[in-house]
């Protein structure tokens, strides 16, 4: 059992949870990621680190509702428990050695997307923020991301945050006005990242892209977050979660994505119908 | 003296058509009368062949002679005094190869049902027995096993009986390991698991959940921060293996692990669950072992047509022969001598169909077994929505990457001392699938005792 400490709404369907959990504090690395259950009966599902507080042994989640458990989470208030909570799993970012990145995050992908900015900029590399949502109701993190980047190019669908366009338009103008990066790290809906990866490989730049596929035990056992990756079968839990992004099968990673869609929206619903009946306490 | 009928009482089973749609447990256990009369059926000789067949060496003459008396508690304990999981191997050991194997009965006729006796002995002492296990006084001395599958149980349990105070580290959020994700209720049921893990806790051993050695803390940590004098890993068997053909990922490809997870650990079978579950129609198990059969008749249960697809013949499958025959009275269709090559998809990415080629059996191999060929221009194509690939584990490399100097084989499984379980690293031990790769339970639990008798040997003078 772990104890939500402090619990903000960051948008309305994006949630920031800090929860007690000192030894996965302790290990946790950008990149990382810890696997929740909510309650007794539920499901497993992995959420990348967002931040972490070795000192006070709290380690920070955001997520977006997009199905039952989440939902579930997101009924948890300060001082509620998460049930299961363990980590930190898969390999940490690599970031020895790069002198200037482009970071590129797109939505709830840029929780994951800070932590990295944020130890890439703390170890003196140049780093660029290319941060794309939505519309500026659904921006996250906006002062965290101005804190860890040299420079920050905020982008929305719409044009009300930033500028009008994808995140691809930004790095793409950025790398033909000559901006030469070691590397791109792109983390977001994998649309987004799949169209990151096919840019920089017209340009021949090193991309390390972020997957979170469906899981369950997230230490190396079911395999069913298995990618093809240069043609190859890894596992995203023991072998990543990032790999070189011009070697990700994206279609394949779309399509698996995809498996328990109807299952999920049904779920979700008859979450929502239940908490709507009042017979649940949140 | 002896009963002599010829042939072992016969077990009571669910009807196959039921059970085909239902989780329940398939064997129903022998009653208190047919327990005797089949205990009355050891001959209680004197070379005792089926103690040399047992891996944990259980003193089987002597707990049968105590049954064949009414003695049932009795039989119990000395059971206990070898095994600590009875009423898992009563149901899940493979006796034919081992035991039973040996058993002198078996000559002319069938050996003694000693299996079947084992579990009566142990349900009954479940239900019976009014007095929790004694805690033994601590001896002072910390161990860490690292998995909670039988090779930790086993270990962690001789070890906590000898007073040493054990912690057992399970990465998921349930102890039991492949008892609890694998073996499906029908065949072991999660609360009989449970029941030997609480009596492993009132032993005084403590279980923590939720702690991924290597990641969340490391070995080298769990000596040099944690106070533990020795390690034994158990972390079982690794990554799924796959076949490497076009299709693999497709949806509605599962590693066995992946689907029996599912539906075991996960509890997806059941309709308020919350971990989804693909609701196939048309289901192919590739693969031969006791994992295929399960994966096959878990699949049945969901209500799905299950064929089994083996690339040798039926003689060759290395499950237990007991699991097959009811597997195929549950209508579990093999098709032998038959070697999946690709998976088609629908335009949604979903498996649409299964091309496979036939086989032939032609030298024998490296295992001994007959070299299956492919019988060029055989392929043809079947309709399937779901396959699921039993075809074993290649040891997950997590401890591997994490703990220095700690030696494994060019395939990954770790480097020990046979008669000791001693890894490359001092006071680090290991056994069961993470040494031997896939194997069974029983095996994996003599492993587990061996390295609690080498641990005991190391620390007790210290």
């Amino acid at each position: 059992m772990n104890t939500i400490v402090c619990k903000k709404v960051l948008n309305p369907s994006v949630t920031l949870m800090e929860v007690d959990a000192p030894l996965v504090a302790a290990k946790a690395q950008p990149g990382q990621f810890i696997i929740l259950r909510v309650d007794e009966n539920g499901e497993r599902i992995p959420l990348t680190v967002a931040d972490y507080d070795r000192e006070k042994g709290t380690v920070t989640i955001i997520f977006q509702v997009v199905g039952a458990t989440t939902e579930k989470l997101n009924r948890l208030e300060t001082g509620d428990c998460i049930h299961d909570f363990v980590g930190p799993l898969g390999r940490a970012t690599h970031t020895e050695g790069l002198k200037k990145v482009a970071v590129v995050g797109g939505g709830v992908g840029c929780a994951i997307a800070y932590p990295v900015a944020k130890k890439l900029h703390q170890q003196g590399a140049e780093v660029h923020a290319i941060v794309g949502f939505r519309n500026r109701d659904l921006v996250v993190l906006e002062d965290e991301f101005a804190r860890a980047s040299t420079r920050m190019f905020p982008m929305s669908d719409d044009g009300s945050w930033g500028e009008k366009g994808l995140v691809t338009d930004a790095l793409r103008r950025l790398i033909e006005s000559g901006e030469q990066y070691d590397e791109v790290i792109t983390i977001g809906p994998l649309p987004m990242m799949k169209f990151v990866c096919l840019l920089t490989k017209e340009y021949g730049i090193r991309t390390i892209a972020s997957m979170n596929p469906i899981m369950i035990d997230g230490t190396g056992m079911c395999g069913g977050c298995r990618l093809t990756v240069g043609g190859k079968t890894r596992f995203a839990c023991v072998d990543g979660p990032e790999f070189d992004g011009h070697e990700i099968d994206f279609d394949e990673a779309i399509a698996r994505s995809q498996t328990y869609r109807a299952f999920e929206r049904h779920a979700h619903e008859e979450t929502c119908n239940l908490f709507k009946g009042g017979d649940v306490h949140g | 003296m002896a009963d002599m009928r010829p042939d072992k009482h016969p077990m009571p089973v669910q009807d196959a058509v039921i059970r085909s749609h239902n989780f329940g447990e398939v064997a129903l256990g022998y009653s208190e009368e047919t327990a005797i009369a089949e205990a009355k059926r050891c001959l209680n000789c004197r070379h005792k062949p089926c103690i040399a067949g047992c891996p944990v060496k259980i003193h089987i003459p002597e707990f049968i002679q105590e049954m064949s008396q009414g003695n049932f508690e009795a039989a119990y304990q000395i059971i206990a005094r070898s095994s600590a999981l009875p009423a898992v191997c009563g149901r899940v050991c493979p006796q034919e190869t081992q035991c039973e194997g040996r058993c002198v009965r078996g000559i002319k006729g069938e050996p003694v049902a000693i299996g079947r006796l084992e579990r009566f002995a142990a349900d009954w002492h479940m239900t019976h027995a009014e007095t929790a296990p004694q805690r033994p006084a601590s001896n002072g001395h910390k161990v860490a096993v690292i998995g909670s599958g039988p090779s930790s149980l086993t270990c962690a349990g001789d070890l906590a009986r000898l007073g040493y105070e054990v912690t057992v580290f399970e990465a998921l959020h349930l102890a039991g390991g492949v008892l609890v994700y694998g073996i499906p209720e029908f065949r072991l049921p999660k609360s009989i698991v449970q029941k030997e893990i609480d009596a492993l806790i009132a032993m005084g051993v403590t279980i923590r959940t939720n702690v991924v050695i290597g990641r969340t803390i490391t070995i080298d940590e769990l000596m040099q921060e944690h106070g533990f004098e020795a390690v034994f890993i158990g972390t079982g068997a690794g990554l799924p293996k796959f076949m490497g053909i076009p299709g693999e990922n497709l949806k509605g490809v599962y590693s066995a692990n992946e689907f029996l997870t599912r539906i075991n650990l996960m509890k997806a079978y059941k309709p308020d669950a919350s971990t989804p579950i693909q609701q196939a129609k048309k289901v192919a198990v590739v693969g031969g072992g006791n994992v295929a059969m399960d994966a096959a008749r878990c699949a049945r249960r969901l209500g799905a047509d299950v064929t089994v697809i083996y690339r040798r013949t039926e003689a060759e499958l290395p499950a237990r022969r007991e699991e097959v025959e009811h597997a195929m009275e549950e209508g579990v269709v093999f098709r032998f001598l038959t070697n999946p090559v690709s998976i088609a998809g629908d335009s949604n990415g979903w498996v649409q169909s299964v091309r496979c080629q036939e086989m032939t059996l032609g030298e024998p191999d490296a295992s001994g077994r007959r070299r299956p060929v492919a019988v060029e221009g055989s392929e043809s194509d079947t309709e399937m929505d779901c396959v699921i690939m039993a075809l074993g584990t290649s040891p997950n490399p997590l401890i591997k990457d994490t703990t220095s100097g700690l030696e494994t084989t060019r395939w990954g499984g770790i480097v020990v001392t046979e008669d000791t379980g001693l890894t490359s690293r001092e006071n680090v031990y290991a056994g069961g699938d993470a040494v031997t790769g896939a194997a069974t339970v029983i095996l994996a639990m003599g492993a587990g005792k061996t390295a609690a008798a080498a641990i005991h040997d190391v620390l007790k003078d210290r």
